[in-house]
């Protein structure tokens, strides 16, 4: 990445954009998630942990076994988790109440990295590519579910830090960039719609695939903010404000991004 | 009225919100505000430089978390101002301006205060991550305004200089609830950090002013 974006900055302004755009076009062509759709596919259906059974089973919102679009309605409330939980959260729930792995256990690696894989990437990138073209349809329904959303909006603008950053700071106006990356406008309903519906994505910069909650956890990170813990309540909170701002657009996930 | 009573009569005047909050009445916008700021809390670790009291809002981040495209009101906007220029450390030789080719290595530098940092390094301002500087960068941001020409227009001035080191020490003296970091107010860059980004901005010798 660095070396075609270095290239393209020797550009005058507009055509270094347009030479970025091209590029990411380009990598459309093929994308690596699928082996993570694959690697996903293969462990959701083989026998694990100490109950030795599958995933197969796991309620993710539209009945037990139900992948197809059921990640186009998360975050929602679990009545029998009692919270709302996003994907991340309910296959880790799913490892735990049928798999029988500990909370601990089930959350080891959410991140893969160049020494480990993380199954809980390739579980993200076989569900959420299930729900490609289904409309989101993220429900209010439930008052866990309304106040899970307003917490999130909350969080969103929440100010914070050395350096006095919310989401909002770069991510409250259209057509703003940081150095020559394009910043998405998660205020406004088409900027949330565009960004929502194309994570998880494979970073070409990383060769990770990436879920929502590395999204997050990596924005707090630059954001200056301590680290952000796996499947908390603040990332459902804004996952929740975002999925659902999104709601009505197609998914169109897993992406492939620089 | 008893005592008795009147004891009954102040449990049912305490329980009635609470029952209706129970019943029907979803939490109020400031339940909600102060719920968030407590799930944040909870809901982030301690990692290398960066510990969960950078999660304790000052009162102008507290005032500042506002939706996008509001502004605080004008009474609250006069007090951040006054407050945070009150708060400003002046240098005490009453120079504002340093090298400004050092000053532009500071504005090109984008490590510093994320937990991925090493902390023993010197933070950098990352200017060019918002703002357009000196010309041969064509890698910046949009965020914030252009400041091509800064000295030029504005004049090679003692009022320039000193505006240009307020306002990078301490932004919100001069905009309420500005999207710039308050590099000096939050030891982000040292004085003499400061008066080098100062001089890249001012200095008639500076890119900037050509």
């Amino acid at each position: 990445m660095s070396v075609a974006f270095f290239a393209c900055a020797a550009f005058a302004q507009g055509s270094a954009v347009d030479e970025i755009a091209k590029y990411r076009a380009a990598l459309q062509d093929g994308n690596p998630a699928e082996l993570w759709e694959a690697r996903g596919e293969a462990l959701w259906s083989a026998p694990r942990g100490p109950k030795n059974v599958s995933l197969e089973r796991c309620d993710l919102g539209l009945g037990p076994g139900v992948v197809k679009g059921a990640y186009a309605q998360l975050p929602k409330y679990f009545a029998d988790a009692d919270r709302v939980q996003d994907l991340e959260t309910r296959i880790v729930w799913c490892m735990v109440t049928l798999q029988g792995f500990s909370d601990a256990d089930a959350k080891k690696g959410p991140f893969g990295g160049p020494d480990r894989k993380s199954d809980i990437e390739a579980f993200v990138a076989y569900v959420t590519a299930a729900s490609r073209g289904v409309k989101m349809n993220v429900s209010l329904a439930a008052p866990q579910e309304q106040e899970m959303y307003r917490l999130g909006e909350k969080m969103f603008y929440f100010r914070g830090g050395t350096h006095d950053f919310a989401c909002a700071t770069c991510h409250g106006e259209d057509g703003k960039r940081i150095r020559l990356q394009d910043l998405p406008n998660l205020s406004s309903v088409e900027g949330a719609r565009k960004a929502y519906t194309t994570w998880p994505a494979y970073r070409v910069s990383q060769g990770e695939l990436r879920s929502f909650q590395w999204r997050l956890n990596d924005c707090f990170r630059q954001q200056r903010f301590p680290e952000l813990v796996f499947t908390s309540d603040a990332s459902i909170a804004l996952t929740m404000f975002l999925a659902r701002n999104a709601n009505g657009a197609a998914f169109d996930a897993p992406a492939i991004k620089r | 009225m008893s005592r008795h009573s009147s004891f009954l009569a102040v449990v049912a005047a305490l329980a009635l919100p609470a029952l209706l909050h129970g019943c029907a009445t979803a939490p109020s916008d400031a339940e909600i505000t102060a719920k968030a700021a407590a799930t944040l809390k909870a809901s982030f670790k301690e990692q290398g430089q960066a510990r969960l009291d950078r999660l304790d809002q000052d009162d102008t981040q507290k005032a500042c978390s506002i939706p996008a495209g509001k502004t605080v009101p004008k009474e609250v906007a006069e007090r951040i101002e006054k407050e945070n220029l009150a708060s400003i450390r002046w240098p005490a030789d009453g120079k504002y301006v340093g090298d400004w080719k050092n000053g532009e290595k500071i504005a090109q530098e984008g490590r510093g205060m994320q937990y991925s940092d090493d902390p023993r390094v010197a933070a950098g301002a990352n200017c060019y991550a918002c703002h357009q500087i000196a010309p041969q960068e064509v890698s910046f941001g949009t965020i914030g305004p252009s400041l091509y020409l800064f000295g030029t227009r504005r004049g090679y001035t003692d009022e320039t200089r000193k505006y240009a080191y307020g306002k990078i020490f301490n932004a919100e003296a001069y905009s309420a609830c500005t999207n710039m970091p308050r590099f000096g107010h939050k030891g982000i860059l040292t004085e003499a950090q400061i008066k080098d980004v100062v001089a890249l901005l001012v200095d008639p010798e500076s890119p900037v002013n050509k």
